[in-house]
């Protein structure tokens, strides 16, 4: 038995959610630097370079890449040998949530209800929290902090398992043109494929939060990454949506065992500010 | 480099077209979806609005709090399409450029198309690039509104993209 004050979390989450919104992570920064070298359009090229810019901005002034804040979402992944003390797992994560968008001056975009009066709860809480219980001692906390305006282009269809993976393809590619400047491109995509209605957009949202420079583990999947990202960067939408080569920035997929009936695929659309972060407790 | 100086006269935009890439330098105004939905209540009960509409720039933006010692947060578009239903009569009212990201409705194209008026974009996620472009800001309604109050912004060479321009040429098609 290890035991891990829920201090140590929120105070890590207080740190992770502005360091996110300051700084690109790695593999965006590497990804775009190469796609500004690579961008054959001239406005394209241009708007990439005004992306690289605005982040070594915001580096060097700590204000946020981008206004939109987002959403928080945490994955923890936690050791059955972990007892948490010091007070209830969810309230630390969220306090940390509260603290670090108010220390960051981040912008606070959460309201307290979808439908009807849409107060602000003026902390950005709550978070989304999903947890996974695992053998061992560890705590691993993955946080990002999702953007509305390519959230808001996201997709999950019900494919039937006879459409294969040409199915799978046209879903993915038709959620990405329907996106198009509206998701800041270039974007990252992450695509969720089996479990149930419900789990595959949490595969895809955790899709979108795996490092860009990874592939998926099954040769198959990974195939499939690299084609998609070959068809829609055919689509023409380019940086900005003004028309280029770099569309996309990269497509992570991640699968689950499903039902013999079904074949769900969510399509997640994130943007080139896909901030995410990872550490292990 | 095609620099533009507020007020943004429909005079001055009769020679642009979509996708000139222009500087806009002076005053600009901020509202997003629910000062958006303030302003068509205060219309739809005949009430005068809290900021004249002739020839007035908006920039649909939400911006992140401004830092202590710092003149302004992060300030990137937001995306246009959820202002679409209040902004033909946006234009109608004198409004001869709105600024945000990504497409427009039909409606909002006509709109353009029968004021002479124009549809901008600003790089949607730079926020820190475009934010370093106020140089003061004021509120000006909507206090209670945090993040979406509308504020009267003094902007220095703000880069925008004609999207839409006045003959209803769209960048996007
Ligand atoms: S889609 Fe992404 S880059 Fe664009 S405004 Fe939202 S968070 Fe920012």
């Amino acid at each position: 038995m290890r035991e891990v004050s829920v201090h140590i979390l929120r105070d890590k989450i207080k740190e992770l959610v502005q360091e996110v919104n300051f700084y690109y992570p790695r593999d965006i920064d590497k990804k775009i630097k190469e796609a500004a070298i690579n961008e054959t359009s001239k406005i394209g090229k241009e708007t990439l370079e005004l992306l690289i810019k605005n982040s070594e901005i915001a580096a060097r002034e700590k204000i946020p890449i981008c206004q939109d804040t987002g959403m928080v979402i945490v994955f923890l992944t936690i050791g059955q040998e972990v007892h948490f003390t010091d007070g209830l797992l969810t309230d630390a994560i969220n306090e940390g949530v509260a603290l670090g968008y108010e220390e960051g001056y981040l912008r606070k975009s959460i309201v307290e209800e979808p439908v009807f009066d849409r107060i602000n709860t003026k902390n950005n809480t709550p978070c989304i929290i999903y947890t996974s219980i695992v053998a061992g001692t560890e705590v691993e906390l993955e946080i990002g902090t999702k953007g509305f305006g390519s959230e808001n282009m996201s997709t999950i269809t019900m494919l039937k398992p006879a459409q294969g993976v040409n199915g799978v393809k046209e879903a993915v590619i038709a959620a990405i043109k329907k996106a198009g400047p509206n998701a800041c491109p270039p974007m990252v995509v992450g695509v969720g494929l089996g479990g149930t209605f419900d789990y595959a957009a949490v595969l895809a949202k955790k899709a979108t939060l795996r490092s860009c420079e990874s592939s998926n583990a099954d040769p198959r999947y990974a195939q499939l990454e690299n084609e998609l990202l070959v068809l829609a960067n055919e689509l023409n939408i380019g940086p900005q949506g003004l028309k280029g080569d770099t569309s996309v920035l990269k497509i992570n997929v991640e699968y689950f065992p499903t039902h013999i009936a079904g074949m769900p695929c969510a399509v997640n659309i994130s943007c080139h500010v896909t901030r995410h972060a990872k550490v292990v407790l | 480099m095609i620099k533009l100086q507020t007020p943004i006269t429909k005079e001055k935009l009769s020679v642009l077209k979509a996708g000139d890439l222009v500087y806009i330098s002076g005053t600009i105004y901020t509202a997003r979806d629910a000062a958006h939905k303030r302003l068509s209540e205060m219309l739809d009960r005949n009430e005068t609005l809290p900021l004249d509409l002739k020839d007035a720039c908006i920039y649909y933006v939400g911006p992140t709090p401004t830092p202590k010692g710092k003149i302004f947060g992060s300030a990137g578009p937001t995306t246009s399409l959820r202002m679409d239903m209040y902004t033909p009569r946006m234009y109608e009212l004198g409004m001869s450029v709105s600024i945000g990201k990504g497409y427009r409705s039909q409606e909002v194209v006509d709109s353009i198309k029968s004021n002479q008026a124009a549809y901008m974009v600003a790089i949607g996620g730079a926020g820190a690039l475009l934010g370093q472009c106020v140089k003061s800001a004021q509120l000006v309604a909507f206090e209670e509104l945090g993040a979406e109050a509308i504020q009267k912004l003094e902007v220095v060479d703000f880069p925008a993209t004609i999207a839409i321009d006045k003959e209803g040429n769209n960048l996007y098609e």
